[in-house]
């Protein structure tokens, strides 16, 4: 009985759905794709980005919020594994404890992972390039992947407590839908109200989208990189405890 | 010795007291078949001796580890099946086997060779590589109870295994159990159908409002309702009179009326029926239908708690 090799039992489960499932298979692939060429060519011409061209302004922001949603999948998950009785099969199985959870973080990387590529051949036909060196390029798809592993952990507690995957649909879309939105992600935040600039300047999503540009395009960075990193692993910290601590404690509905 | 033993289980969820100090034992190789309407601590129960939830009170061991200090241990040593059919639809059937016997710390060649057994011994091997999701009802439940058999479990909690099948596949789910218990497997089963209580268990408890209200075999749990019950349609309800006098001497109580059926009680005997038709023939009362009953749980509930058990099943549903 080793976690490792439960969690790694419980991924494979996980991504073994993927092809079978057209709604997983589209949010990996399709969606990512139709953001890039919708944003670019629909919004791309409308918004300025003083000193930069759209695409490269924009790629970094829609990574960000693609990979932001990834995790959905995993809510949604979770919560109909609840509603059908797995978990509490799980929880009854001499299996490690933190495998569930584990294995669900750890297929997300594997969305992800697809995701990010999609988005990044998809940008790179449209027009994007990287304005920046390769040690650099790969700390920010680092910084990308960290960030969803931090997003899948949130997911999971979401579809936790949940009621429904119904209800993890709606707190997705009231929570994290204008989260990521009001951020740095499509504009740059001089552009907005007072009151919303505020917010999205105290935003992670923001700072993150801001370290990714600064890492791909080499916007100035300021002290964007070293916070976005604390803000991924705080993510982390807080919601794999959190979550941890209500699969523990949760049953069947 | 026993497989399961619980002693004053007791668990609060805030002012809802959903188990009130219930006591519990299976002997090794038996069916304890626990009875009892929706709502009734049933699934609270069979949760703690899983594992699943920690008891506020009491204590309970299963096949001799406790499940609070054990439960890890334990985990291996029992199989658990739910009231849905806990199986995942996205995979096939072979896949789901695979998984749970891997889960169980089986490797991977083994998983598969056990997973192809229990796939043939249920009757879905034709149906190994297709998603769950495309099973019937019934497919579904034989392959979430093969998934409890994965690691040939000594003691097996079988959760209200028959709701909603239909009646060729409870017959069908009954004979596997029948078959695992001759094979020395100690199942726990709950239910709120009479009938599969009195055909499984060697012993039942009778469970209302997280309490154990009644104990004993089937025959035993009948007995506290007294004899049998003829009923008899008449042709002429004026007849209702000479019926009862004709039948006087068999009748161990007053004879009632109720929705033009004449019930008598009478002591349980052979020949009764024959009897009671002969008596009825010579008094010249015209006979539409006879025939004898034995007391069904239902009327041991009935008893016991003063209400049906389908009442009680339904005032729980109201509750919720």
């Amino acid at each position: 009985m080793s976690a490792v090799g439960d969690a790694l039992l419980m991924a494979q489960r996980n991504l073994r759905r993927i092809p079978r499932n057209p709604d997983l298979l589209v949010g990996v692939t399709f969606q990512p794709v139709m953001f890039v060429v919708l944003f670019t060519y629909v919004f791309g011409g409308a918004i300025k980005t003083p000193g930069f061209d759209y695409i490269d302004f924009f790629l970094p922001g829609i990574v960000i919020q693609m990979i932001s949603f990834t995790g959905y999948a995993t809510a949604l998950g979770i919560s109909d594994d609840l509603r059908k009785g797995l978990i509490d099969r799980f929880r009854s199985l001499p299996m490690s404890r933190s495998a569930v959870l584990a294995g669900r973080t750890l297929s997300d990387v594997g969305m992800n992972v697809i995701a990010l590529a999609t988005m990044l051949i998809c940008g790179f036909v449209v027009g994007f390039g990287f304005n920046s060196t390769p040690g650099k390029i790969a700390a920010g798809v680092g910084l990308v992947l960290l960030f969803g592993y931090a997003m899948s952990w949130v997911y999971c507690f979401v579809g936790l407590i949940a009621s429904s995957p119904e209800s993890a649909s709606a707190m997705i879309t009231v929570v994290i839908f204008p989260l990521s939105f009001v951020s740095s992600a499509y504009v740059p935040t001089d552009s907005m109200p007072k009151v919303l600039r505020a917010i999205a300047n105290a935003n992670p999503i923001t700072t993150i989208v801001d370290a990714l540009r600064s890492l791909w395009v080499g916007t100035p960075a300021g002290t964007d990189i070293a916070f976005a990193v604390l803000w991924c692993v705080g993510i982390i910290a807080v919601f794999s405890v959190l979550a941890t601590a209500k699969y523990r404690s949760t049953v069947a509905r | 010795m026993a497989a399961i033993e619980a002693e004053g289980l007791r668990k609060e969820y805030g002012d809802v007291i959903a188990l009130d100090g219930v006591d519990l034992r299976a002997e090794e190789g038996s069916v304890l078949g626990v009875l009892g309407p929706n709502g009734a601590g049933k699934t609270t129960t069979v949760r703690i001796l899983t594992t699943l939830l920690r008891p506020d009170g009491g204590s309970a061991r299963v096949h001799g580890l406790d499940v609070v200090r054990d439960a890890a241990r334990l985990r291996g040593e029992i199989g658990l099946t739910g009231q849905n059919a806990a199986v995942d639809e996205a995979l096939t059937g072979q896949e789901n086997l695979i998984l749970f016997g891997r889960l169980y710390g089986l490797r991977r060649g083994a998983a598969k060779e056990r997973a192809g057994e229990l796939l043939e011994r249920f009757a879905l091997s034709a149906a190994a590589s297709r998603l769950v999701g495309t099973y019937s009802g019934g497919m579904r439940r034989r392959l979430d109870l093969a998934a409890a058999l994965v690691a040939r479990p000594p003691v097996l909690f079988l959760d209200e295994p028959t709701t909603g099948l239909d009646p060729r596949s409870r017959i069908s789910l009954w004979e596997t159990i029948e078959a695992r218990v001759a094979a020395g497997t100690t199942v726990l089963l709950t239910t709120q159908y009479l009938d599969e209580a009195e055909r499984l268990a060697d012993r039942i408890v009778v469970i209302d409002h997280g309490k154990v209200i009644a104990e004993g075999t089937g025959a035993e749990l009948k007995d506290r309702v007294g004899g049998d019950r003829l009923e008899i349609e008449l042709g002429d309800l004026g007849q209702v009179g000479a019926a009862s006098a004709a039948l006087a001497e068999l009748a161990i109580a007053p004879t009632t009326l109720h929705d033009g059926i004449l019930r008598v009680a009478v002591a349980p005997a052979d020949g009764t029926l024959v009897q009671a038709l002969r008596r009825l023939d010579a008094a010249g009362v015209a006979v539409d239908d006879l025939s004898l009953h034995r007391p069904t749980l239902d009327d041991v509930f009935l008893t016991l708690t003063g209400h049906s058990a389908q009442d009680a099943a339904a005032d729980a549903e109201e509750d919720a």
